[in-house]
């Protein structure tokens, strides 16, 4: 065998090992969910069993954790779509000077520890609070609320991202083409910039949701005694003894790569149907060239 | 400014600008600010915050160094201790994060055809999709003492007694490098992604080895790439707060795990916030210190 032959050998090898580094945990603890024994394991093998499943639906804080993570995911995306459309745009607009500034500040939440940022969330609206002399019943000490702010600083720049990736292809001669036409600029808005900017908001708020509903850095500091499903995990799995736990995993990730997978088809569909309407533009014009040919 | 609100219209203007200025002041700029002011406050129970005893005070971090001052101890062993582990500690999983993701990036980036790179892609991202903290957990059924990597080791007979992986941090380094690999990969990715190949051709043309390829012709090439790659995960880690929770042994601590105590069960927010503010600094030194290696700017580490 020649040498190439045995490196092309060890490579192949070693991306098997790499992929099996990545789903064997994964595999492992689906199998735990269907283990008959009460601690998470998978040998030795005891039969298997649904029964855990039920158990999870029997947990009532693991309940009340689901729940609030989905109204906080719910505001974060209320919250973090529109700062990150406006935040995009500013940027395109921003004098040049100003948007090297601008750009660190504002990306700067993605860098920063997420911890820090709820740490810094929370003390600066418990300042607040005091400050404005408001009583502990009041939005400055909600933990509901602080975590919807926290949460939001970071996904914020994550939607401005995505934002600033499709406007950098927005043909900016169509708005003034519509200010022309004798549209306003709440039109332009709403009926041009909205519409072509339509798969960058629903990116955005899936984005934004998903990664609410799975923070634990920041929530765990700004939640306070409330509780959000990941701190009851968290509490749980130090715990680390219920096999219903290994359970839920076995349900989150069924419907996250259920998720996972639409996602990426409704991306490759859209950049496909991108690619057909470039293809058709193309034509037309070429048509239109060759229509105008024999009249020069 | 004027020519903001001309082209944008009224509505619209004021619009971008409450949004922006809300997100940049007060979620962004000001918090931070006043959590900096609060680690240089005592900690007074709301009552007396405004009144004589409210002044600055470098007490917070004092104790982080010196430990507090009745202690027989010249210095806060524990806490410098936890501290300096954690920081040799995020370095050594970036390292090896690095290590194992140079290759598959590499492989996705130039050797793997349309189809199959694409697919590659898809299942490297799958895994992170699911929960941090269930990630965790999964270690913990592969690394616990009647885990799954103890059971073969048994029946193999390497070992007799089960290894409490745990305890030895084992499964707490493989969990945290496993949990940042996405965030390696894709930089790196798209930085040898966009090397024209011909240029490896070339190398290779001219008898060049393939270790010097990579050495001489790729990584200078993804020098950025490697920069943010390593940043990310470094910071992730140094910040990771649910992996320790889950994976540290009992006796050993991260960082953020002391923070998260001032908060909670020390219940001495001004010190912990004091903590938070060295975690930061200590970040920001890493990516200054990454910056003058690789001889690159912010943003490109932060593309």
């Amino acid at each position: 065998m020649s040498s190439q032959a045995i490196r092309k050998l060890l490579v192949s090898f070693y991306i098997v090992l790499f992929f099996l580094y990545l789903f064997t945990p994964l595999i492992m603890m689906g199998m735990a969910a269907f283990n008959d024994v009460e601690f998470p394991q998978v040998v030795p093998w005891a039969g298997f069993t649904l029964r855990w499943f039920p158990a999870l639906f029997a947990d009532a804080l693991m309940m009340e954790g689901i729940v609030n993570s989905i109204w906080i995911g719910i505001g974060v995306m209320a919250l973090s779509v529109p700062i990150g459309l406006a935040a995009a745009i500013v940027m395109t607009q921003v004098h040049q000077r100003l948007q090297t500034l601008y750009y660190t500040i504002v990306v700067s939440p993605v860098l920063m520890p997420g911890v820090i940022l709820g740490i810094s969330t929370l003390v600066f609206w418990d300042r607040l609070g005091t400050f404005m002399d408001a009583d502990y019943e009041s939005f400055y000490y909600s933990g509901m609320f602080l975590t919807i702010i926290g949460q939001s600083t970071f996904i914020s720049a994550y939607t401005m991202l995505i934002f600033l990736a499709r406007l950098q292809r927005f043909d900016r001669t169509q708005e003034e083409a519509a200010l022309d036409l004798g549209a306003s600029h709440v039109q332009v808005f709403w009926k041009v910039l909205i519409p072509f900017l339509r798969p960058a908001i629903f990116s955005a708020m899936g984005l934004a949701f998903l990664t609410s509903f799975e923070n634990y850095n920041t929530t765990v500091f700004t939640i306070q005694a409330e509780s959000t499903l990941t701190t009851v995990l968290a509490g749980k799995v130090r715990m680390g003894t219920q096999p219903d736990l290994a359970a839920l995993a076995v349900l989150i990730i069924g419907v996250t790569l259920v998720s996972a997978v639409a996602i990426e088809i409704a991306q490759r569909r859209e950049q496909r149907r991108e690619l057909a309407a470039k293809a058709e533009a193309a034509r037309a014009e070429r048509t239109m060239q060759a229509a105008a040919q024999p009249a020069q | 400014m004027t020519g903001f609100f001309q082209r944008n219209g009224i509505a619209i203007s004021t619009y971008l600008i409450l949004a922006v200025v809300f997100w940049v002041v007060l979620m962004i700029v000001l918090p931070q600010a006043y959590m900096l002011d609060f680690s240089f406050r005592n900690n007074l129970p709301p009552a007396k915050i405004g009144g004589p005893e409210d002044v600055y005070t470098l007490s917070n971090y004092r104790y982080l160094v010196f430990g507090s001052p009745g202690s027989a101890d010249a210095f806060n062993y524990l806490h410098l201790q936890v501290f300096l582990r954690t920081i040799i500690a995020s370095i050594f999983v970036t390292l090896i994060d690095f290590a194992l993701c140079y290759p598959i990036a590499y492989y996705i980036a130039q050797v793997a055809k349309g189809g199959f790179a694409r697919s590659m892609i898809l299942l490297l991202i799958l895994p992170f999709w699911v929960n941090e903290i269930l990630r965790a957990f999964s270690f913990r059924i592969l690394f616990g003492t009647s885990g799954v990597i103890n059971a073969v080791l048994q029946s193999l007979g390497i070992v007799d007694q089960p290894i409490d992986f745990l305890r030895a941090d084992v499964a707490l380094y493989a969990g945290l490098s496993y949990a940042y690999i996405l965030l390696m990969v894709f930089p790196l990715y798209n930085a040898i992604e966009s090397l024209d190949h011909n240029q490896i051709e070339a190398a290779r043309d001219l008898g060049s080895p393939w270790w010097r390829i990579h050495w001489r012709v790729v990584m200078p090439h993804a020098k950025p790439g490697i920069a943010s790659g390593c940043t990310l995960v470094f910071m992730l880690s140094a910040g990771a707060l649910a992996a320790p929770q889950i994976l540290g042994g009992p006796s050993s601590l991260w960082f953020t795990q002391i923070i998260y105590r001032w908060f909670n069960t020390g219940g001495n927010w001004p010190q912990g916030a004091a903590y938070a503010i060295v975690l930061l600094l200590a970040c920001l030194v890493f990516v200054l210190a990454v910056m003058r290696l690789f001889k690159i700017s912010l943003g490109e580490i932060a593309r």
